[in-house]
């Protein structure tokens, strides 16, 4: 009981102690899926944020991976629970489009607490990507990057290769990778995070070739898989056929988890994920020197690559809050929409920066010039004119189409299915995933 | 059996009594259940804004894909397998424990340990220790001319799932066995040896009809564990890959509903799920127990 009375009353002071700061500030909640380094990073943004002023609170929650905090923010909408902002990757942004009632769209969230807000400031592909069929941006750009190539500079000279010259094409990497496993400088040529979104979706993009009818999913619901083209057939087998000769190993499904490790070990030569992986590259690689490059192609396909797509997430906000918590929201969207902030995070992680602002900001840095290849990313989304078929994915139900896709690829790694086989029954699976979604959201 | 028949004079006590049980029951259990079964009769979108009844349509769904069909049958294999497995080294374990006199409380607590570490914990042991790339396991078996790579080949994924979710459950089996062998009358079996019957014997027509009831319980317990709580292991080592090689009935559910948002199908999933354990239950209880000596 004297326990009880003592712990109560520690409570008691601790909550009068909270009491004043509780009550002067109004809390916004902001799930996130940023672990490690990045979720260090990004409580330090909130931190920024909250000591730039004393009215809001910015509490950040880590909410476990991508698609776990997703389910989380859906499950806690549908309670009544939900956070003010939540971190959605962009597989998830034709999910959150669809899903009207739940959303407070940015661009008018910006408008109506009287904001400043030009989208203008933003990288195209990025601002392309998130807005809605009048051009009305509905999430806030926040992380976003695209998949670039890092290989290990050691292992090219050991294999009698310049470092300096990754490979361009397919065809070249097929042939590098070769003299390096046959030179012994490493047991295997490449490996790659994310089948779907690197070899997949990019592959298609950087080769203009369309990934599903209606602009790649961006003209409406009506929308069918067309990936099984030729050259996705062609690059599919040839994964095979690599794999097969032990020049290319496989990470595992989704991200890819095994494909880091097999690049940090130098077992692998060359590694593709998203330019976000930098960070972890870099603090990985402490044996040998890591050099960047762009995705490569199909020279007998394009002579002329096209920009690949964006990955990464945007910051949606949820509708059922005070408006004084939404006043708060579209002040610290302003506050990250400063190139200071953004040059800091892009600069830290390797996510694109996301106003042209914060790109100049770090050109005039000299930061580009100080740390050779961390423009790659941003060069290779910028470059040429967007099309239909390289404007980015934006499926509903992506997350289930991409498990699809992964499924099928390890059927064909394991000789089950021929490329073609293997495409088909994905673009078959998915179209099935796609009419779910269209039924349920009609 | 005769069964004992206490009468109660008070007529509303008993009610009162059961009342609590009743309650969670209701509330954790049936209720959950009958949730599940109707919004297995609908679709849904993820934010739960529009709700259209569909009948039988996720059921038909259901059974009309290929994947789904398949599952059932990986589910078959790995809960026979870990069932089997599982239950008969650790009978074999508690046999040798039991044999082992001074020493035979160290090995207990040695082999009961196991079961302490919570089932993603072990999936991301054996996830570490057959990783294709960063394991010792595969790097050995390369030593003896065996290519492993779980990420690729469906069987090797298979088999580690089962090696996993056996190690774990093993632990408990064994607890069960071991006090089962030690509630055997030691008289029944001198009087055996006296007679002239050899260890095997021995164990064959005295020690396992006795444990038959610990046996049966664990049967059920085993094939309950299989079905429902692998969920962690699965998710730690394989995600249900390479290619829906080791997507069983409880991790689709869980894949289809929480990651794809499909609630319907993964409601529809779990009814036919539990379906299948009231039917196995209901078959073991009616059937197998027959041959329980109690």
């Amino acid at each position: 009981m004297k326990k009880f009375a003592l712990l109560l009353s520690t409570g008691l002071v601790a909550a009068l102690a909270y009491a004043p700061a509780a009550s002067a500030q109004t809390e916004i909640a902001w799930w996130h899926a940023m672990d490690a380094e990045l979720g260090k990073k990004l409580e330090e943004i909130a931190q920024g944020f909250n000591d730039s002023q004393t009215e809001y609170k910015i509490v950040p929650t880590y909410k476990g991976t991508y698609p776990e905090t997703l389910t989380a923010a859906i499950a806690a909408f549908r309670a009544n629970e939900q956070p003010a902002i939540v971190q959605v990757f962009e597989v998830g942004t034709g999910t959150m489009m669809a899903a009207k009632g739940a959303v407070y769209p940015v661009y008018q969230l910006m408008a109506d607490n009287g904001e400043p807000w030009d989208p203008s400031g933003f990288l195209a592909p990025v601002t392309g990507y998130y807005s809605d069929t009048d051009g009305n941006i509905l999430s806030m750009p926040f992380n976003s990057s695209t998949p670039i190539m890092y290989y290990n500079k050691d292992v090219f000279e050991k294999a009698g290769l310049d470092p300096n010259t990754p490979p361009k094409t397919w065809a070249e990497l097929e042939t590098m990778s070769r003299t390096i496993m046959e030179s012994g400088a490493a047991s295997c040529g490449f490996t790659s995070g994310w089948i779907t979104w690197v070899q997949t979706e990019n592959l298609s993009a950087i080769h203009d070739q369309p990934y599903g009818t209606l602009e790649n999913g961006f003209g409406g619901l009506g929308t069918e898989f067309t990936f099984n083209g030729p050259v996705q057939v062609k690059h599919w087998d040839n994964l095979k056929k690599w794999a097969d000769d032990g020049l290319f190993q496989y990470g595992g499904p989704g991200g890819g988890a095994d494909a880091p490790p097999k690049f940090y070990a130098q077992e692998c030569a060359i590694y593709m994920n998203s330019s976000a992986s930098r960070a972890g590259v870099i603090a990985n690689a402490k044996d040998f020197e890591v050099g960047f490059a762009p995705l490569p192609y199909y020279d007998d396909v394009t002579t002329d690559p096209k920009n690949s797509i964006i990955g990464g997430a945007t910051l949606w906000t949820l509708n059922g809050k005070d408006p004084a918590v939404y006043k708060g929201v579209a002040q610290f969207y302003t506050y990250l929409s400063q190139p200071e902030v953004q040059a800091a995070w892009h600069q830290a992680t390797g996510y694109l920066p996301i106003t042209n602002a914060a790109y100049e900001l770090g050109q005039s840095q000299d930061y580009y010039g100080q740390n050779p290849g961390s423009d790659i990313a941003i060069q290779q989304i910028t470059r040429g004119t967007p099309t239909a078929n390289s404007k980015g994915v934006r499926f509903g139900n992506l997350t289930q189409a991409r498990a699809v896709v992964d499924e099928e690829f390890e059927a064909m790694l394991a000789g089950s299915k021929t490329a073609q086989e293997a495409l088909d029954t994905a673009v078959e699976r998915g179209n099935q995933i796609l009419r779910d979604f269209e039924a349920a959201n009609q | 059996m005769q069964a004992k028949r206490t009468i109660f004079p008070n007529k509303v006590l008993p009610y009162v009594l059961l009342v609590p049980q009743l309650a969670v029951t209701l509330i954790f259990f049936i209720w959950p259940a009958l949730q599940a079964v109707k919004s297995s009769f609908e679709r849904e979108d993820p934010f739960g804004f529009k709700t259209t009844f569909v009948w039988f349509e996720n059921y038909r769904r259901l059974f009309g894909e290929a994947s789904y069909l398949g599952s059932l049958g990986k589910t078959a294999v790995f809960a026979i397998s870990v069932t089997a497995l599982s239950m008969c080294l650790s009978l074999l374990l508690a046999v040798a424990v039991n044999r082992v006199l001074r020493t035979n409380r160290l090995y207990t607590t040695l082999l009961v340990w196991p079961y302490a570490v919570a089932p993603v914990v072990v999936g991301i042991l054996w996830w570490f220790m057959f990783n294709p790339t960063i394991g010792i396991a595969p790097y050995m078996l390369r030593a003896i001319g065996v290519s492993w790579n779980h990420r690729v080949d469906g069987v090797d994924a298979m088999v580690l799932v089962i090696i996993a979710a056996s190690w774990k459950q093993i632990s408990y089996n064994f607890l069960f066995f071991v006090a089962g062998l030690q509630s055997v009358p030691q008289s029944l079996i001198e009087a055996a040896a006296i007679d002239g019957a050899g260890p095997f014997k021995r164990f064959w027509t005295i020690v396992f009809p006795l444990l038959s009831p610990t046996t049966f319980f664990l049967l059920i317990v085993n094939i309950n564990y299989a079905m429902f709580d692998t969920f962690g292991i699965i998710d730690a080592t394989t995600q249900g890959g390479p290619a829906q090689a080791t997507n069983i009935l409880v991790y689709k559910v869980y894949s289809d509903g929480f990651l794809g948002l499909n609630i319907g199908s993964s409601s529809a999933q779990s009814v036919v799920l539990m379906l299948i354990v009231i039917a196995l239950t209901a078959i073991q209880f009616r059937f197998v127990e027959r041959r329980v000596q109690y």
